[in-house]
């Protein structure tokens, strides 16, 4: 059954992925990011990180794609028409991503990933030694975490009036 | 079969590539920025599959404060974007071709 979900997730994931970077209208990507985000949901509940698929899904299928729709109804973007693609971008970036796919996918071969791979995750309840742990060790950064939400929401608010000065 | 942590990364390191390639190709600058966010979004794959392979919560704290992070990032990039494209009227990005704002 594990081996089953991740398989459709991992499928769903990398076909929303290039469906998002492949598409015409920004709406359509948009959508298709929606059900992507569900899907790493999936998986962070496949890794028994309950407390972050729930974040996951609230605030990336929720409040950011929200936003992104907004945003994108906002400016009201026509389908690109002429769609001409690059194609000194399109062999760069193709490229460029491949190669370090390559490069990855060796680094991953080569690691030695035997001890960690099999351990047994003591992790039983996870929310409340992340909680925990969110306030102990990282208690810190968790603070100018809070700070730094409250600059970018000023700095948003500075940046959508309509005379700078 | 038996799922391993060097599935979970290779999903991870599919779905980076796959953003990385959407950034550097695609010109609509709201794609590129979804484009963003699926790269963040790998990261986060790899950071809780670590985590949880290695039995220790410090992965997921750190995802957590990513997905923080990206959620303020939005917020402030798609400001940029609707003031760049009350200047310009475009959001494409090969048309921004000016430092001035």
């Amino acid at each position: 059954m594990h081996d089953l979900l991740f398989i459709l997730f991992s499928l769903l994931i990398v076909v929303f992925g290039a469906l998002v970077v492949a598409g015409k209208n920004p709406v359509n990507s948009a959508m298709f990011l929606v059900p992507l985000m569900i899907c790493v949901g999936g998986l962070f509940v496949l890794l028994e990180a309950y407390f972050l698929a729930a974040i996951q899904i609230l605030v990336y299928a929720g409040a950011v794609m929200v936003v992104f729709l907004f945003i994108i109804m906002l400016l009201d973007v026509e389908t690109e028409k002429h769609r001409r693609v690059n194609p000194f971008a399109a062999v760069t970036g193709i490229g460029s991503s491949g190669a370090i796919l390559g490069i990855l996918c060796l680094a991953l071969s080569r690691s030695d990933l035997g001890a960690a791979g099999k351990a047994e995750s003591a992790l039983q309840g996870e929310t409340i030694p992340l909680g925990r742990l969110l306030f102990t060790d990282y208690v810190l950064p968790f603070e100018i975490l809070s700070v730094l939400l409250l600059v970018a929401m000023v700095g948003v608010i500075l940046l959508s009036k309509k005379k700078l000065q | 079969m038996d799922i391993g942590i060097e599935a979970y990364l290779l999903v991870s390191m599919l779905l980076f590539c796959i953003g990385m390639g959407g950034v550097i190709v695609r010109r609509n600058l709201l794609i590129v920025y979804m484009s963003l966010e699926l790269m963040l979004n790998a990261a986060n794959i790899a950071l809780v599959a670590l985590s949880r392979f290695n039995g220790n919560l410090n992965g997921q704290v750190m995802v957590f404060f990513i997905i923080t992070v990206a959620a303020a990032e939005v917020a402030v990039g798609l400001a940029l974007i609707v003031a760049l494209y009350r200047r310009h009227r475009t959001a494409q990005v090969n048309e921004l071709n000016s430092l001035k704002l």
